[in-house]
């Protein structure tokens, strides 16, 4: 085994799979436990379509949904918060309640922006148009289950896909040197049943995405939904105006155009969004 | 090939990209995802490749969903390529050529001879308790993944298995997928050789466009 500077490096598996894990027979305590940990990690998806009273996901009806737009990350979320949503046209019909490593969410549907949730809203003059907060993380085991309860909801005639997200513009991949790349950029991926015109340059190879953006995307091209990725490569992590601002494109594309706001207003939330992020994030107050 | 479906399972972590065959624009922009299918019918030939790691605790239900899958599409035969730790390599292993193979008791009947000829090292099986006991003998294949639980669980149930692996250390993999997929070759015959020369097939594989950037970025110019 290699080891630089003095720390143990464990090599990882050359198929993905961990050395321990390869070896290591499991007992009936390790199934009990591990039974018990998947049961705490299940996620629940709680829709409250029906006047306020919530119901399970799985007993219901699916509903008809013509535009499901989903934002991933705490930028994208803050993209729709300043450009699209509102409280006047916009209503919370759902709710993802999870528990993992990094992250807990609850049932409540009063968030702060600064929180990490994942929310589903639905435009009250069309309630075919569905859209997507998700600014919690997700973990591996749970991102399956996500797609299975959210999209076993709805029905996926005409149906169509947006969805949002950002990554680090390290993880680009790319002939010059990154650095003398015009960060933040935006680059797409779609379905094969996509034929709508893209609003920025395709992803080009051997660049991949990954998590929850490429599970809903692999999902919708598996059962062949219209779909559309816009991944924003940025050098920022945090929520940051330069980058909700690189998906600005997007407002004139044939799914959103009809659904931004005031754009003077937008401005006002955005500064607004930042700010209360500041001062959460500021130790000295 | 063609591609003709998609390997769908919530056992892998998922991934997209664009079509990592991709031979010029034309075809450049066709979504793939982690785990895909293709066939070629003039061979009988049917590919699964697997492009992401497993989720935790997920490889055991992997395996049996795959071999399900295997006998439900009525695979004659299975033909796993894989690789092993070069570090790990006992004494013996150490020797000779890095490829190895293992074939399931089914497919050792049918192709045990015609494996003899090639002259093949079979993978040797490792002392279980080095040292103490060394009668006790075990297949270990250091991070060979699920080859391993693949292997014998076709071993139990009657599938006819080969698994053909090299032993590969970190860094560029590139010579040594093609030293795999030669070695397949001298078995399956897919592609002839254009020179006498049977082992020099390296020239008429085609690299894929993903493998490209394998060493990362271009450098800042402000290096230099």
């Amino acid at each position: 085994m290699a080891t630089f500077f003095g720390e143990v490096v464990v090599a990882p598996s050359r198929a993905g799979l961990d050395e321990e894990e390869e070896a290591r027979e499991e007992t009936p305590e390790d199934r009990e436990i591990r039974r018990e940990l998947e049961k705490k990690r299940e996620i629940d998806v709680l829709w409250t379509l029906k006047s306020g009273a919530s119901t399970e996901s799985s007993a219901d009806e699916p509903f008809v949904c013509s535009k499901f737009i989903v934002a991933i990350g705490h930028n994208a979320a803050a993209f729709l918060s300043s450009f699209i949503l509102d409280s006047v046209c916009w209503e919370v019909v759902g709710v993802v309640k999870l528990w993992n490593e990094w992250c807990r969410t609850s049932n409540t549907t009063n968030v702060l922006p600064t929180d990490s949730f994942c929310l589903f809203y639905r435009l009250i003059s069309d309630p075919t148009v569905l859209l997507c907060q998700c600014s919690c993380y997700v973990a591996e085991d749970q991102q399956f289950q996500w797609l299975e309860k959210v999209f076993g909801r709805m029905q996926k005639e005409d149906l169509q896909v947006t969805i949002l997200s950002t990554c680090p513009v390290a993880d680009y991949k790319t002939q010059e040197s990154t650095l003398t790349l015009p960060s933040p950029f935006l680059k797409a991926l779609k379905t094969k049943e996509f034929k709508e015109q893209v609003c920025c340059p395709l992803l080009e190879q051997p660049n991949i995405v990954r998590d929850l953006p490429a599970a809903v995307l692999s999902y919708c091209q598996v059962w062949q939904i219209p779909a559309v990725l816009y991944q924003c490569y940025t050098d920022v992590i945090k929520l940051d105006t330069v980058t909700i601002e690189a998906f600005k494109p997007l407002l004139s594309s044939k799914i959103l155009k009809s659904l931004v706001k005031d754009v003077s207003e937008s401005t006002k939330i955005l500064k607004k969004l930042l700010t209360t992020n500041e001062t959460h994030n500021n130790i000295y107050i | 090939m063609t591609k003709v479906g998609y390997f769908y399972t919530d056992c892998l972590v998922p991934m997209v990209g664009n079509n990592p065959y991709a031979t010029g624009e034309e075809n450049s922009l066709e979504l793939s995802i982690n785990a895909e299918v293709y066939s070629l019918p003039s061979k009988r030939l049917v590919v699964l490749q697997i492009r992401s790691p497993f989720i935790k605790n997920k490889y055991r239900p992997f395996c049996q969903t795959l071999l399900s899958w295997v006998k439900s599409s009525k695979c004659a035969r299975v033909v796993l390529l894989s690789s092993s730790h070069a570090y790990q390599r006992d004494d013996e292993q150490l020797l000779g050529t890095p490829l190895r193979y293992l074939l399931t008791p089914d497919l050792e009947k049918a192709v045990g001879g015609l494996i003899k000829e090639l002259n093949w090292k079979e993978m040797e099986k490792v002392a279980a308790y080095p040292g103490i006991n060394d009668t006790e003998k075990v297949l270990h294949i250091p991070g060979g993944g699920i080859t391993k639980m693949l292997f014998t669980e076709s071993c139990s149930k009657g599938v006819q298995m080969a698994v053909l692996l090299k032993f590969c250390s970190e860094g560029d993999n590139i010579p040594d997928a093609f030293a795999l997929v030669n070695y397949l070759n001298e078995w399956l015959q897919l592609i002839k050789s254009e020179s006498n020369n049977s082992t020099d097939t390296s020239s008429q594989w085609k690299i894929p466009s993903s493998w490209r950037l394998l060493f990362g970025n271009g450098l800042p110019p402000a290096l230099f």
